[in-house]
């Protein structure tokens, strides 16, 4: 068996690693089910398919594949043009201080017009989060993986320094957190009696603008030049400083629209950890979604069963959360494998011919 | 370790006997039962045109590469070739077109690199100051790379496979970046070799030279041999069928250009040099007008780059008046407003900078032409606009490709270049700069896109080309400049030039020139 060089990357492939990388993620975790003991169906059953049995665990499904989508989406953009911002998790936290900032700012005020200035608010910090490596890239060339993965524990801890200090609840008995916001800030159920949110509305037409920047406009067009081929875009003049700038915007001002929904949603107040990590786990959306909107919505509605999934197996199966971050991981580590087969073809022939070993 | 002269010539049999070498790649045989067979103290010519699978042959016989069928057989016993020790221990040195040297080492710590050597630095000096005197290739151990010229570089890598002792020596191509005195010095050198014995495979598309040096010559087609034969006594032209299967017609120039006005104009345009390695440009002036084709010529790397980069805009100039095109200052435009100025580019790299590899020519037409036929409007793209424009590059300049959605990788190199020819010239430039416009491209490709560009000038646009092939440079050019270290000789018309002037130019010679001109 060996592996030979195909003349075109496969387009079937394209879409077919995502799906084998799938299947061999849930071999791989009945595997590790049947090893710590447990009936791998009956475990796997738990992990993907229980929670999605009534009405509120289909809520809480969508609840989470929201930002893990936004982000996503905004990420992807970026790593079309080669600006691998790792940042979101950060940019999220920032969102999440701007709008709660805002929010406890307009404290006293009512009206229709608190809500969006409040999600402005998280969009700006995120973005202008994001603008810290942008400056850094293009200033002085410094690689925006390192410092937008750095400048995420820089910002969860201002966010951990404002809730145990300046902005920490006078009636919270000490709790590192803030008031809980006016309902004037909060984000109404979009059905009603689950914690299902109006922002969930905001994925659909956020995928759909991306999209058609990416595959209409011209700007997309340099985006996706200046990613496959620099030299290519430098020879047509287009500018990889506005790539950069304009991906780590966009990337951030989503990623902190999504922090911002979280606090005004389910949260409802600002606390130490806004997010269970979907800056990180949407990195891995947008690989597993081929950093095409349509893919990272339905790789956000994959990974954010695997949240709920670890809640179900902590439950009924007594197993560590960390199985979350197992499951991610694994998927990720069989996608990069099956990616090899977008380049090469797998040849079971034996070779007979003299020729020798490699 | 040194066997004499006499013995290595002594041996009847063959050196090296190929016999059916067959290699597959992916979509393509690029050896397709190949036999060769090169005898002792015989300096023998490879022939044959960009992908007939010349560099595959030698590749294999280096042990770089393992053939998937045939037989190698090495002084009558036949033997397999695993790997490039291997070859080294049977006697075989190759020396590689693409230098394989290390720029910030000196020349001793390169030879000692490629030979494996663990004595003492001092002895190794020793060996190559011997070896460079015995064969008359001029060489300091302790100079540094950087500072060598080309032809300096390529000895160091001969100096180091003669370390070896070599009775079969490879070389690929190994005149594409010299001066013509430079490679009159190298052929000494190789007669020198052959005499003593040894056995040279000659790598060539050059029919001039094979018939100067070699006395046998096999000739491959398409991965096939197409034939054998003394080239002493066969014409170019014949040589020539050989290797492409067809007559060309040459190009035609008109005799004298009707010249209209200057289109661009370079008035001492100075570049610093951005890397230790890269040339500095040093107060470069020239005028191209209207209806003329203007050479550049000059051995590669010694400011071709940089002045490329100048014109297309990609690197910037301090000085705006330093670069006019069609009478606007320019130094300081990038490249998308100097193509609103007329101004066409075609690139060295066709593949990665003319055009994106994974994209469809429709796309890659939006690369440089996005301006042209109302492609982009309110930021949206007009895919079909671009696709029509594609259709009609394709149809007008003889492009062989699938249509406008064939991936710019799919193309043979010579399609790609007519293709990126194509797409500049329909967007009517006022000016056209082209770089190496048939490196590695097939000579039907050639001519083509040689007619393209005459036609162009005639039309009245100012064309620029710069190129390291001389006789494509005498063949389309109306005048012609020779660029050295980063300064331009003034340009003369070529009818007034000849090659063994043009050459004394290129190894930076300028002094005889500003003399001839005076008397």
């Amino acid at each position: 068996m060996r592996l030979e060089a195909r003349l075109e990357p496969s387009r079937a492939m394209m879409v077919a690693a995502p799906l084998l990388a799938v299947a061999a993620t849930l071999a791989a975790g009945g595997l590790l089910f049947a090893a710590l003991g447990f009936d791998p169906l009956a475990a796997l059953f738990t992990f993907f398919v229980s929670p999605l049995g009534d009405l509120t665990g289909v809520s809480e499904w969508l609840l989470k594949a929201t930002p893990l989508a936004l982000i996503a989406i905004g990420l992807a953009l970026g790593f079309r043009g080669n600006v691998w911002n790792i940042g979101a998790e950060g940019q999220l936290t920032m969102g999440a201080v701007a709008a709660g900032g805002t929010a406890l700012a307009l404290y006293e005020a009512s009206g229709f017009w608190v809500l969006p200035l409040v999600l402005t608010a998280g969009v700006l910090g995120g973005a202008a989060y994001a603008a810290l490596p942008a400056v850094l890239r293009t200033r002085f060339h410094a690689n925006e993986i390192l410092t937008s993965l750095m400048l995420n524990y820089v910002a969860i801890l201002v966010l951990a320094w404002l809730v145990h200090g300046p902005w920490r609840s006078p009636e919270g008995y000490n709790f590192p957190e803030t008031r809980m916001f006016t309902d004037a800030a909060l984000l109404p159920a979009l059905i009603e009696g689950t914690r299902l949110h109006v922002g969930a509305l905001f994925v659909p037409v956020v995928a759909l603008v991306v999209w058609a920047v990416l595959s209409r406009s011209f700007l997309g067009f340099q985006i996706k030049v200046i990613g496959l081929t620099p030299a290519a875009g430098s020879y047509a003049g287009f500018s990889p400083n506005r790539v950069i700038w304009f991906s780590l915007l966009v990337g951030g001002g989503l990623a902190g629209l999504a922090g911002a929904m979280e606090v005004c949603g389910p949260i409802g107040q600002l606390v130490p950890s806004v997010s269970p990590g979907y800056g990180y786990t949407a990195i891995i959306a947008a690989f597993l979604g081929r950093s095409h909107p349509l893919g990272i919505v339905l790789a956000a509605l994959l990974l954010a069963l695997t949240y709920l999934g670890g809640d179900a197996a902590q439950i009924a199966l007594a197993v560590p959360l960390a199985v979350i971050q197992v499951f991610q991981g694994m998927i990720l580590f069989f996608l990069l494998a099956a990616d090899v087969l977008i380049r090469y073809r797998v040849r079971f022939s034996a070779r007979v011919q003299t020729g020798g070993t490699r | 370790m040194t066997s004499t002269p006499a013995d290595l010539s002594a041996s009847p049999t063959p050196r090296l006997a190929l016999r059916g070498i067959v290699k597959q790649y992916p979509g393509c045989r690029a050896n397709d039962g190949i036999d060769l067979v090169v005898m002792p103290g015989e300096c023998h010519a490879l022939l044959g045109e960009n992908g007939a699978g010349k560099s595959t042959l030698v590749k294999i016989v280096a042990g770089v590469l393992q053939a998937d069928e045939g037989e190698i057989l090495w002084e009558g016993a036949p033997v397999r070739i695993g790997s490039p020790a291997a070859a080294r221990t049977l006697g075989i040195g190759m020396v590689f077109q693409h230098f394989s040297l290390f720029d910030s080492m000196t020349v001793a710590e390169n030879v000692a690199l490629g030979v494996d050597w663990r004595g003492a630095m001092a002895d190794l000096s020793r060996r190559v100051a011997e070896v460079s005197a015995r064969y008359g290739l001029a060489l300091d151990p302790a100079r540094r790379v950087c500072d060598l010229s080309v032809g300096e570089r390529q000895r160091v890598e001969i100096v180091r496979s003669l370390l070896q002792d070599p009775k079969l020596l490879i070389m690929d191509e190994p005149t594409s970046v010299l001066t013509p005195q430079e490679i009159e010095s190298l052929f000494a050198v190789l007669r020198r070799l052959t005499a003593e014995g040894r056995s040279i495979l000659y790598i060539s598309h050059k029919l001039a030279e094979i018939r100067t040096l070699c006395e046998r010559a096999t000739v491959l087609r398409g991965g096939r041999v197409s034939g054998t034969c003394d080239p002493r006594e066969e014409t170019a032209a014949s040589l020539a069928r050989m290797m492409i299967g067809t007559d060309l017609a040459p190009p035609v120039r008109a005799a004298a250009p009707r010249v209209g006005e200057p289109r661009l104009v370079l008035d001492r345009l100075s570049l610093t040099s951005e890397t230790p390695f890269s040339t500095a440009l040093d107060a470069v002036s020239l005028t191209v007008s209207a209806g003329e084709i203007v050479g550049i010529a000059g051995v590669a790397g010694n400011g071709q780059a940089e002045l490329l980069s100048a014109l297309s805009g990609e690197a910037l100039v301090a000085v705006p008046e330093a670069i006019r095109i069609d009478g606007v200052a320019a130094g300081h435009l990038g490249p998308r407003r100097r193509r609103a100025l007329g101004m066409g580019f075609v690139p060295e790299e066709r593949l990665g900078r003319g055009a994106v590899p994974e994209m469809s020519l429709a796309d890659n037409v939006l690369l440089s032409a996005h301006r042209a036929a109302g492609m982009v409007r309110g930021g949206m793209i007009r895919f079909s606009r671009a696709k029509g424009f594609a259709e009609r590059v394709i149809d007008a300049f003889h492009v062989a490709a699938a249509g406008p959605r064939a991936v710019a990788r799919s193309l043979s190199g010579g399609n790609l270049q007519k293709f990126i020819v194509g797409r500049e010239i329909m967007q009517n430039p006022r000016l056209l700069v082209v770089a190496q416009p048939t490196w590695g491209v097939d000579a039907g490709s050639a001519a083509a896109i040689h007619r393209d560009l005459i036609a162009l000038a005639d039309a009245g646009t100012a064309v620029l080309v710069v190129s390291q092939d001389l006789d494509e440079l005498f063949a389309i050019c109306d005048r012609i400049a020779v660029i050295c270290q980063g300064r331009l000789s003034p340009s003369r018309p070529v009818r007034a030039a000849t090659v063994e002037e043009i050459g004394l130019l290129m190894g930076g010679v300028f002094h005889l020139e500003e003399t001839s001109h005076a008397s």
